[in-house]
């Protein structure tokens, strides 16, 4: 399953510490040794105070969906097998101007077209999983109750 | 302030290829060559004068190719900008301020692109691993740039209250100009609301007919002094303002990570246009929107003040940018969703046409016209005028 995936370089200088978080079950977004400032994606200089040193910390991994897509083909072969499916953007509560772009499933082995997405509205409460894709954890999402 | 562009140069010549979305058999170079040729006859001037290049970074051709092939004579200034979609109006600017401050003397702006065939799709050929800014969205099946279209105006719809009916209100302005341009690839093609809404879905809540064409084709526009542009075969079209937009925080396509997604490079853009312009938006005659996906219009006429901010949507209803009786009459050509997709350069072209009175849905009196790039992207806006 899963095959032909688009998957992360791991090997990324700025964001291997995130997958490597993911691995161990962590969903971790980087932040400013000098001013605590975080940032997604991930870069090497803070754009509030230009420090060069930063460090990765634990957030809830909880969130709300922002947005949501359904795509539907062409698109690459895998990915136009499970087509429709939903792509969810979220916004995570310690600030909502932080965001990931992620899928919704039913629980971390979930197929990425399990959820109806007319099921989806924007504003629902998320929290996170791990889906294991080759040697990639992939942060997902479930729907929880607000 | 004496120091701006505004009227110190003009754009003398265009020309263009036909558009294909079938295909042309000829390579990107080719295309450019004959699109520069032509329009530097079209200004009435020879290839040796030309001493300015000015084009897309993602150019297939470079300019020692074309330099070679039209036969142009010692080049002072040559530049490229970046960002795709976002640079059409970018490589007109910047012809502009080299002509302008002495650089070169006759600039050429143009684009060449081959995309007809799907294989040549940058989305379709992503590589197994991502690196960089791609790995936060790619590996969600966020694949192409109509998934990160539709993800903003999703966002936009439930902030704003948009539907698809403002959607297909610019799909529809737009193919209905494509019937008045013979040149056009959807010329002959009339659509229905019901055809939109039947449409087949690309990526909910964008459905087809909000996507624009995928075309080979060629354009070409000839820059030189306002002085030197009274002399010339045409009417010189005068280059009013130009600016570029970069926003803070900004992400090009995948604008997710920043406080005001909705707010795109058109509204940074906008601040410098209209600081270094005599003209307000309410004095433009048309406008000529940078159109890969039918939402960036409705983003885009905010962004440039057209309404306000939430308002774009509504600014579509009842025919508003319809020739000839709509508010601002967009994309008169058809632009990219139905005459062809050339990066946007096809806008800079039509904008022209509307400023020598030849446009096949051509404003009355029209004395300005607004010509903007992508939306999502680093982008770039010209104002035009006779």
């Amino acid at each position: 399953m899963e095959k032909g995936w688009l998957l992360p370089d791991l090997d990324d200088v700025d964001s291997a510490p995130f997958w490597e978080g993911t691995a161990k079950g962590e969903l971790l977004v980087q932040a400013c040794a000098s001013c605590g400032a975080q940032r997604i994606p991930p870069r090497p200089m803070c754009p509030a105070c230009r420090s060069l040193q930063s460090g990765w910390s634990p957030v809830s991994g909880k969130g709300t969906i922002w947005s949501f897509i359904v795509p539907h083909p062409p698109l690459l072969p895998t990915f136009a097998e499970l087509a429709p499916y939903a792509v969810i953007t979220v916004s995570l509560d310690e600030d909502p101007s932080l965001r990931m772009v992620g899928n919704l499933v039913t629980g971390p082995d979930g197929a990425i077209n399990e959820i109806d997405p007319a099921t989806i509205e924007i504003g629902q409460r998320v929290s996170v999983v791990f889906a294991k894709v080759e040697d990639v954890h992939i942060p997902r999402w479930v729907r929880v109750a607000s | 302030m004496s120091n701006t562009l505004r009227d110190k140069t003009a754009i003398v010549g265009m020309a263009h290829t036909a558009f294909s979305n079938k295909g042309l058999p000829d390579t990107e170079l080719s295309l450019a060559c004959q699109a520069i040729s032509a329009a530097i006859d079209d200004a009435g001037l020879k290839p040796s004068e030309v001493d300015g290049l000015s084009m897309f970074s993602m150019e297939g051709g470079r300019e020692v190719e074309v330099a070679r092939n039209v036969g142009l004579g010692g080049i002072t200034f040559f530049a490229e900008v970046g960002y795709g979609g976002g640079a059409g109006c970018g490589t007109v600017g910047h012809a502009a301020m080299a002509v302008a401050t002495g650089q070169c003397e006759v600039a050429v702006a143009w684009r060449a692109r081959k995309r007809a065939a799907r294989s040549a799709r940058i989305w379709s050929q992503t590589g197994s691993r991502i690196a960089g800014h791609n790995q936060w969205s790619r590996p969600s099946g966020m694949l192409r740039p109509v998934d990160e279209l539709a993800t903003l105006m999703r966002r936009y719809m439930h902030e704003f209250g948009a539907t698809r009916d403002h959607l297909a209100n610019v799909a529809l302005a737009q193919r209905k100009h494509a019937n008045r341009n013979p040149n056009a690839t959807m010329h002959d093609r009339p659509m229905t609301r019901e055809q939109y809404m039947e449409a087949r879905w690309i990526s909910e809540p964008l459905c087809l007919f909000d996507n624009c064409l995928e075309s080979d084709g060629a354009l070409a526009v000839v820059i030189t002094s306002a002085e030197r542009a009274r002399d010339l075969a045409h009417a010189p079209v005068y280059i009013h303002s130009y600016a570029q937009g970069l926003p803070e925080q900004h992400q090009s396509m995948s604008n997710f990570f920043c406080e005001e997604p909705l707010k795109g490079p058109s509204y940074t853009a906008a601040r410098r246009l209209w600081a270094n312009s005599d003209l307000k938006p309410k004095d433009i005659s048309c406008a000529q929107i940078y159109d890969a996906f039918s939402p960036l219009v409705i983003l885009s006429l905010e962004g440039y003040g057209f309404c306000e901010r939430g308002e774009g949507a509504d600014f579509t209803n009842d025919g508003g940018l319809e020739w000839p009786n709509g508010r601002l009459p967009t994309n008169t050509a058809g632009g990219g969703l139905s005459e062809a997709y050339v990066h946007g350069f096809n806008h800079i072209i039509e904008g022209v046409r509307q400023m020598r009175g030849s446009s096949t849905s051509q404003v009355e009196n029209a004395s300005s016209c607004l010509v903007t790039s992508g939306d999502c992207v680093p982008t770039s806006a010209l104002l035009l005028r006779r």
